[in-house]
């Protein structure tokens, strides 16, 4: 942090605004709950000075999470993707109009001022490229399978369902949203731990998707320890894929073990440098849905003899 | 208007004019004695010194004996695909690969009878199915993947891909020949080098297979074949220089595969269990939606992992499916799987045999009224007559746990919403049938069941053009068409 | 009308296919192909629908019909033969007292665009010569308007003028455009009062074909069910091997069971299908392919 920053902060003179500090809690459902557990772990700036005291979420606040994904997801994914779309595009507006707290909030836990400036940039385009994608992927990607019974026949994308994420550790702006913006683009809901040692921008970001037309349950923020929450994160049988987008091989293999529960499916998302280009693709989208192959007859194609 | 409940006056299917044994030859068909291992081009005796019997279920008479591949065997076929893959294939022009494996196609088309031949003998499967499904589709697939060899570029826009390295391929035994097939054709074909584990009672089509191989001139160590029990498969798995698995079979050792290999950076495809839901709404083509229950649960004597097993009729025509599908049921003939007018064939194995009877058991001991054909069970082999149960329900176990026998649950719904939502509450994902003649219905349906391949008045239809695979507990992956291919391929931004 | 056409269950073409083809791999060898041959030389309709017709053919058809292969005895003769209304006399007396039934086309077949005064008249000239069955041609054009109650009406009223005689109702299939409506018309002549339904006038193309007749025979067992009154089917038009007609048995016996292998409720309505029937019966008993120069062709 810089010392001019701390200055302008420890000013407390007589006749000063003193800043009303901000209490950062979960994000499920739509809602900003503490956490049920009651516990918190203090973000500290690089001098060990408190900023805030972020919730500690327990086993409990991820298992009532999931339950507002699951609650959320077929509704999400029925939405027109058009509509997705444009409230991807909407969050992005939204971020860019908070765009200051963002700045303020990185540089509190040791950005520079230009780092914070490239990050939030970064984001806000991230979130219009997947709003872009939203609906085109499934053009890309579909397929149309020419079968040689009498039947038409087409492979469609879907989405996997409920998705559940170990955000990346570092950059705790651009990296959750690198996760959240995929998965919610392609019709998942998600459950999400911020990154552990950057959490504030994830609640304030959680409040940019409550003024978003998001309906609540598709995005679920949870801060707190990945060591306390990879089990319940990798066992659950309702959650469909499971992102891990860390370094942790131990934690990797953990995940990988623990998904066997429901075969679930474990997208590895290799420590990436999440501010460049390259850390977006619609494959990334395509990490996250299933791809559903139906057929019908044809009336009419091969006779028996030359008619019906 | 209570005409639906009437019973209905019965029809007589023993008649006068019966059919005469119509058996297939088999007396231009090769069986050795006994088989090696296909490791790195050439047949090797076993560093195990085993071998096992393969058994014909239909009579229970020992075709031939087959090596048991041990750990050692199988590090020997790892290093023999490591090797061909470093010296030749991945090296190898796209065109170059194409052309074997077109060649691997029409060879295996040159050859089909012999293999159909075997894989009823081995596998007990209805010779009518092994010559107009297993061997005809097995071919289509090289003849498929063949073309997607030099064409590769063109499959994921953006990206450029490269093959994995060496892969592990564990087969089931319900289709012997074409599991091979839908695995060998999309890993080859992306340049990588296999060792195939096939399933110890059905293992000799795949080891004809190599036979066929080697006569194609493969360059050697590009596939070899591992037969054994699930130790081979085990030592297959947890090898450390290979780079993926693909896994065809239940549901149980899917998810020990999972575990196996987790941390360790292989790939995986899983095509595990399943339960589909075959759903029949009051204004379905009835006569057709009967066929496709019967296609559903009783092709393959109903050892297939997208079966029907679950069948839903609206409940203002249940009496009336139900009337027609057992009259049907009773045309359905059991026996000889070498005889061309066999429709259902043998239980492949003992062990399968007792799982299934087990089943049956629970499923009467749980209250469900079961049914079954009146047709006559052969002395010998393992037998079961097509059947079903009425008067389940979701919670019965015959309901929930895949029975892989030609064993039917019924059940009965009133709406759209009830139906999905019945059809969509199982662990598995694999495949669902959708009978309606309504199309905004069937596009309602085939939305919101959760499941990776819906049949929409058909059934248990396949195609090397198109994918499958399953959500949730049924696996992870898709083999068949475009994208099949991804499960073979590592995925790099164009530079 | 007493039910409702529109109810009729629609019909998925390409299932209907992938059942046929199921029927068509069935083997038939050895006895039950002898079996097969000798049923299917019992049902056939031996057929003459020409303009040239003149009393000598149909008396040498009669004859064959009477005695197949003499060359072979033991077989059996077929079910009827079929003429037009004018030849019915001249074909009763040809087959007196053999057993060979004499169904006579009325209705001013094959087209039927005549005023049902005249189709009744047709019908009962037919009767009065000795006809013992009559096969009818429904009134496609209206059908094609959906005037369904007129066709069931037509129906019911050339039944009546059948007295004792059979009614074979001729669909004409061909005409029809589709498996539903197959299914359709199949639905109104059975509860009209038909005693056969009959695929084709063996005028148009397509005529029988297995898809269309499975339908039928679906149609037959489905009013089985409901009403517990039998319906006999005849496939005609274009039956010319042995083969095809041993795949029709296949179907009347997967489908409909024993009752119906019999000429009292299946036939065959054709003129050259006798021959290749006879050509394999001998082929069979001898282990000799045979020649059509080897059989009559009355």
């Amino acid at each position: 942090m810089s010392e001019d920053y701390r200055d302008k902060r420890l000013n407390v003179a007589p006749g000063t605004h003193v800043s009303v500090q901000k209490t950062y809690k979960l994000y499920i459902g739509g809602k900003f709950p503490r956490t049920e557990s009651g516990r918190s772990f203090p973000v500290l700036d690089e001098s060990g000075h408190l900023i805030a005291n972020m919730c500690l979420g327990s086993e409990k606040d991820f298992r009532i999470a999931v339950e507002a994904a699951r609650k959320a997801e077929s509704g999400w994914a029925g939405q027109p993707a058009y509509t997705r779309g444009q409230i991807l595009y909407r969050i992005a507006e939204m971020l860019e109009g908070r765009k200051y707290q963002f700045l303020d909030e990185l540089q509190q836990t040791g950005a520079t001022s230009e780092d914070a400036e490239h990050e939030v940039n970064a984001s806000i385009d991230r979130l219009v490229y997947y709003a872009g994608w939203c609906d085109k992927y499934q053009q890309i990607f579909s397929t149309v399978n020419p079968v040689s019974s009498s039947h038409f026949n087409f492979s469609v994308t879907e989405p996997m369902g409920v998705v559940g994420a170990f955000a990346p550790e570092e950059n705790g702006l651009i990296g959750l949203i690198s996760v959240i913006a995929p998965v919610i683009g392609g019709g998942n809901a998600i459950v999400v731990l911020a990154s552990e040692s950057h959490p504030l921008s994830a609640i304030s970001f959680a409040e940019v998707l409550n003024s978003s037309d998001v309906p609540g349950g598709v995005v679920n923020i949870l801060t707190g320890r990945r060591t306390e929450l990879i089990k319940h994160f990798s066992t659950h049988k309702d959650v469909n894929a499971m992102i891990y987008a860390g370094s942790d091989s131990a934690d990797l293999k953990t995940i990988q073990e623990n998904a066997t529960e429901n075969v679930k499916r474990v997208v590895f998302w290799k420590n990436t440098d999440w501010l460049v280009e390259d850390a977006q693709s619609p494959y990334f989208v395509m990490d996250l849905q299933e791809i559903k192959t139906t057929w019908h007859p044809i009336g009419g194609a091969f006779g028996d003899g030359s008619s019906y | 208007m209570d005409d639906n409940k009437r019973p209905a006056p019965s029809l007589q299917f023993k008649t006068d004019w019966e059919y005469s044994p119509a058996p297939q030859g088999t007396g231009f068909v090769k069986i050795k004695e006994r088989y090696e291992l296909f490791i790195n081009g050439k047949w090797t005796k076993p560093r195990s010194g085993k071998y096992f019997p393969s058994i014909n279920p239909s009579s229970e008479d020992q075709l031939t004996e087959i090596a048991e591949a041990n750990a050692d065997d199988v590090d020997r076929a790892v290093s023999a695909a490591r090797n061909a893959y470093e010296k030749y294939w991945r090296r190898m022009s796209g065109k170059d690969r194409s052309k074997y494996l077109y060649r691997i196609a029409r060879m295996l088309q040159e050859r089909s009878r012999d293999f159909a031949v075997v894989e009823s003998m081995d596998g007990g499967k209805p010779i009518r199915e092994s010559r107009d499904v297993d061997i005809p589709l097995a071919a289509s697939h090289f003849f498929y993947y063949a073309g997607w060899a030099d064409k590769l570029e063109y499959a994921f826009p953006g990206r450029s891909v490269s093959s994995l390295g060496v892969v592990g391929q564990i087969t089931p035994w319900n289709f012997p020949l074409l599991m091979a097939a839908w695995k060998l054709a999309p890993a080859l074909a992306t340049g990588n080098t296999v060792v195939l584990k096939p399933a110890e009672t059905t293992s000799i089509t795949s080891l004809m297979l190599a036979e066929l191989i080697q006569e194609a001139d493969l360059p050697p160590g590009v596939v070899n074949v591992v037969t054994g029990h699930g130790g081979t498969g085990t030592a297959l798995v947890n090898h450390p220089d290979v780079n993926k698995i693909a896994f065809t079979g239940s549901t149980e050792v899917g998810k020990i595969i999972q575990r196996a290999i987790a941390g360790t950076g292989k790939k995986l495809t899983l095509e595990l269990g399943g339960k589909a839901a075959n759903i029949i709404f009051e204004d379905a083509t009835i006569d057709q939606a009967v066929e496709g229950i019967i296609n559903g649960i009783y092709f393959n004597q109903g050892h297939v992992c997208c079966a029907g097993s679950r069948l839903f009729v609206q409940e203002s025509v249940f009496d009336k499916v139900i009337h027609k599908l057992k009259d049907r049921m009773e045309t359905l003939i059991m026996g000889d799987p070498l005889d061309k007018n066999t429709d259902v064939g043998a239980i492949n194995s003992l062990k399968q045999l007792r799982k299934i009877r087990e089943y049956l058991e629970i499923g009467v001991k749980e209250g469900g009224e079961l049914y079954h054909t009146s047709c006559s069970i052969p002395s010998k082999g393992y037998w079961v007559a097509p059947s079903l149960f009425l008067n389940v329900s979701q919670s019965s176990r015959i309901v929930q746990e895949e029975i892989f026998g030609p064993v039917l649950a019924v059940q009965t719904f009133r709406t759209v919403n009830e139906v999905i939502k019945k059809a969509n509450n199982t662990p598995f994902g694999l495949s669902a049938g959708v009978w309606t003649d309504k199309g905004s219905k069937i596009f309602q349906l085939t939305n919101q069941l959760r499941a990776g391949v819906v049949w929409a008045n058909t059934f248990n239809k396949f195609d090397p053009a198109s994918p499958f695979g399953g959500y949730k507990e049924s696996g992870i992956g898709r083999e068949g068409g475009l994208h099949g291919l991804s499960a073979y391929l590592n995925y790099h931004k164009i530079i | 009308m007493n039910f409702n056409p529109l109810h009729s269950p629609a019909v998925d073409q390409t299932g209907v296919h992938e059942r046929v083809s199921k029927f068509r791999k069935r083997s038939i060898k050895k006895s039950s192909k002898v079996d097969a041959l000798k049923l299917a030389l019992s049902m056939i309709d031996l057929t003459t629908l020409e303009g040239a017709d003149t009393p000598g053919k149909v008396r040498q058809m009669s004859y064959k019909a009477m005695h197949p292969h003499l060359a072979y005895p033991g077989l059996p003769s077929t079910a009827a033969v079929c003429v037009y209304p004018t030849l019915v006399k001249i074909a009763t007396e040809a087959l007196k007292g053999s057993g060979v039934k004499v169904a006579a086309v009325a209705t001013a077949f094959p087209a039927g665009q005549s005023p049902l005064s005249v189709k009744l008249e047709d019908t009962r000239f037919a009767v009065s010569n000795g006809a013992d069955e009559i096969d009818m041609v429904i009134a496609r054009g209206e059908y094609h308007r959906g005037n369904y109650s007129r066709v069931y009406d037509e129906i019911a009223a050339i039944k009546e003028a059948c007295g004792n005689a059979r009614l074979k109702v001729i669909l004409e299939t061909g005409e029809l455009g589709s498996l539903d409506h197959v299914r359709r018309a199949s639905d109104i002549a059975m509860h009209a009062g038909a005693d056969f339904i009959k695929t084709s006038t063996g005028k148009i193309f397509p005529a029988a074909t297995f898809s269309v007749s499975l339908v039928m025979l679906e149609a037959i067992r489905d009013f089985y069910y409901d009403t517990g009154k039998m319906i006999g089917m005849k496939p005609a038009g274009g039956i010319r091997e042995a083969k095809t007609a041993i795949t029709y048995l296949v179907m009347v016996k997967e489908t409909l069971g024993q009752a119906w292998l019999t000429n009292e409720w299946f036939r065959f309505g054709s003129s050259s299908l006798i021959n290749d029937l006879l050509r394999q019966i001998v082929k069979q008993e001898t282990g000799v392919y045979q020649s059509f120069d080897y059989f009559s062709i009355d």
